[in-house]
């Protein structure tokens, strides 16, 4: 089985799960990942370029029309959603929240499950609301891989859990965990 | 509602039928944004597959005005990202004073919270009784709402923060008069905007003016329709007239990039070469 992208959403303890993450994935880190981590809207980009200094890998907030590609770490901006169109490029919108968020999980997962079908890896890490629910069970039923963090091993518990009420997923592991099955998979990657 | 896979066809054979029935052109749109809204309105109306919403569409006049609805996002604020209100004020006047007659046009101004906010630092900079402000948006309903100038009560401490931060000085809330769960805004904000429908993939060169403001409208629109409506808006400015754009999309990928000068990079404000 082969992915071409990570999906990861993450929101109250995002900050550290993040870096936590950054530090251990290599650089020869392939596939790309598109992260939603909720923030206040008037937040800037500093944080990601503060993270992007401490990792191994290319982490950058994501263009409109930006084409995925491999190799690099792509954020959503504050206060817009990040839907990825078909043709693996980004749009940006400013529609309404979607539970409470902008960007919302939810829009990112949902529109990668349709983009990637069952190529699609989706991640529901720490967090306090609701999210990602209905994202990681769409991935669930295009045939993508799901991970959700072990609630015990969050900052935050809800977000996972509220995952766990809606589906199975293929892994319930801590963060370092997650890390090493990402860096397995990529590895049996063919390119 | 089942989760089946709606395919792209499906997509813009449904985007065919409104564009042939109803005249409205969403095929050039972010294919994933349609796609979310079609299977909202699809789950609402409790309908199984995207041929019954086709057929429903066409059939029921009704709903196809509601679906037209949910493709126009017409979410806005006043005063949204306050460092661009900031630059305005401090890159873009200067410019727009030396005119005997200010003319400027807010292209997809959905609900006018944008224009309002416009006319605001116009009347405080004291140029607002030379000013004329177009406000379009294909949208009549949010046109209508605009031309009201009645706004929840409950959204204005959020914009009396972004009024603040974008250099306002004076009482955010003398600008309107409170009433209950609303808010009236002033006639004297209202009288120089002129509200029209105007739309920018099938309508033509709407006035010639000094100032365009079209932020977050191109977002959803694939490259070659930004490039389309690029171009109307540069047969639609003045030599050295300033292009606002919102503050995630640019000139980049357009013919128009070597048109331009860039007056605040961060910010998106571009002023048109001679
Ligand atoms: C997300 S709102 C942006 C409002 C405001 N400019 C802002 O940034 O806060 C987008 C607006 O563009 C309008 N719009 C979309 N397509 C349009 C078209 N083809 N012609 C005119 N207006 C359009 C929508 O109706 C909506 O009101």
């Amino acid at each position: 089985m082969s992915y071409e992208a990570i999906v990861i959403g993450v929101s109250l303890g995002g900050m550290n799960a993040l870096k936590i993450m950054f530090s251990l994935l290599p650089k020869n880190f392939n596939t790309p990942i598109i992260i939603v981590q909720h923030l206040s809207p008037r937040s800037d980009n500093q944080w990601i370029k503060i993270l992007n200094e401490k990792s191994n890998l290319h982490i950058k907030e994501a263009d409109e029309k930006e084409k995925i590609e491999k190799g690099n770490v792509y954020i959503a901006p504050a206060n817009y959603h990040l839907p990825i169109e078909k043709n693996k490029t980004f749009s940006l919108t400013i529609n309404e929240r979607v539970n409470f968020a902008r960007p919302s999980i939810d829009v990112l997962f949902e529109s990668a499950a349709e983009a990637y079908k069952n190529k699609l890896i989706g991640i529901v890490l720490t967090g306090s609301n609701k999210d990602g629910t209905n994202g990681i069970k769409r991935i669930q039923e295009f045939g993508g891989l799901t991970i959700i963090q072990n609630p015990e091993t969050t900052e935050s518990s809800y977000m996972p859990i509220s995952a766990l009420s809606a589906i199975r997923p293929d892994y319930i592991l801590s963060l370092e965990e997650i890390i090493k099955v990402l860096i397995k998979i990529d590895k049996q990657i063919i390119r | 509602m089942k989760y089946n896979d709606t395919s792209e066809l499906e997509i813009s054979l449904l985007l065919e039928a409104v564009f042939q029935k109803y005249g409205y052109d969403f095929r050039q749109y972010s294919e994933a944004h349609i796609r979310r809204r079609v299977i909202n309105r699809m789950a609402m109306a409790g309908l199984e597959d995207i041929s019954q919403m086709q057929s429903k569409v066409l059939k029921d006049e009704l709903f196809a005005s509601e679906f037209l609805q949910d493709l126009s996002i017409t979410v806005t604020e006043m005063f949204r990202d306050s460092g661009f209100y900031r630059s305005l004020r401090e890159n873009v006047l200067p410019i727009l004073k030396t005119y005997p007659f200010i003319k400027i046009w807010h292209a997809g101004c959905a609900s006018g919270e944008e224009a309002y906010s416009m006319a605001i630092i116009m009347q405080e900079e004291g140029l607002y009784d030379r000013t004329t402000i177009y406000a379009t948006d294909f949208n009549q309903q949010a046109l209508n709402k605009a031309k009201e100038g009645i706004f929840s009560n409950s959204m204005m401490k959020e914009y009396t923060s972004n009024y603040q931060l974008s250099g306002g000085k004076e009482s955010f809330s003398s600008y309107y008069t409170s009433n209950y769960d609303n808010v009236i805004m002033n006639q004297s904000l209202k009288k120089n905007i002129v509200w029209a429908n105007h739309n920018l993939v099938t309508d033509s060169v709407f006035a010639e003016v000094h100032l365009i403001l079209c932020r977050n409208v191109l977002i959803y629109f694939n490259r070659n329709l930004q490039n389309k409506v690029q171009k109307l808006f540069y047969n639609s400015l003045i030599n050295g007239g300033i292009l606002c754009l919102g503050s995630k999309e640019g000139l980049r990928f357009t013919d128009f990039y070597e048109a331009y000068t860039e007056l605040d990079k961060k910010q998106r404000i571009f002023k048109k070469k001679y």
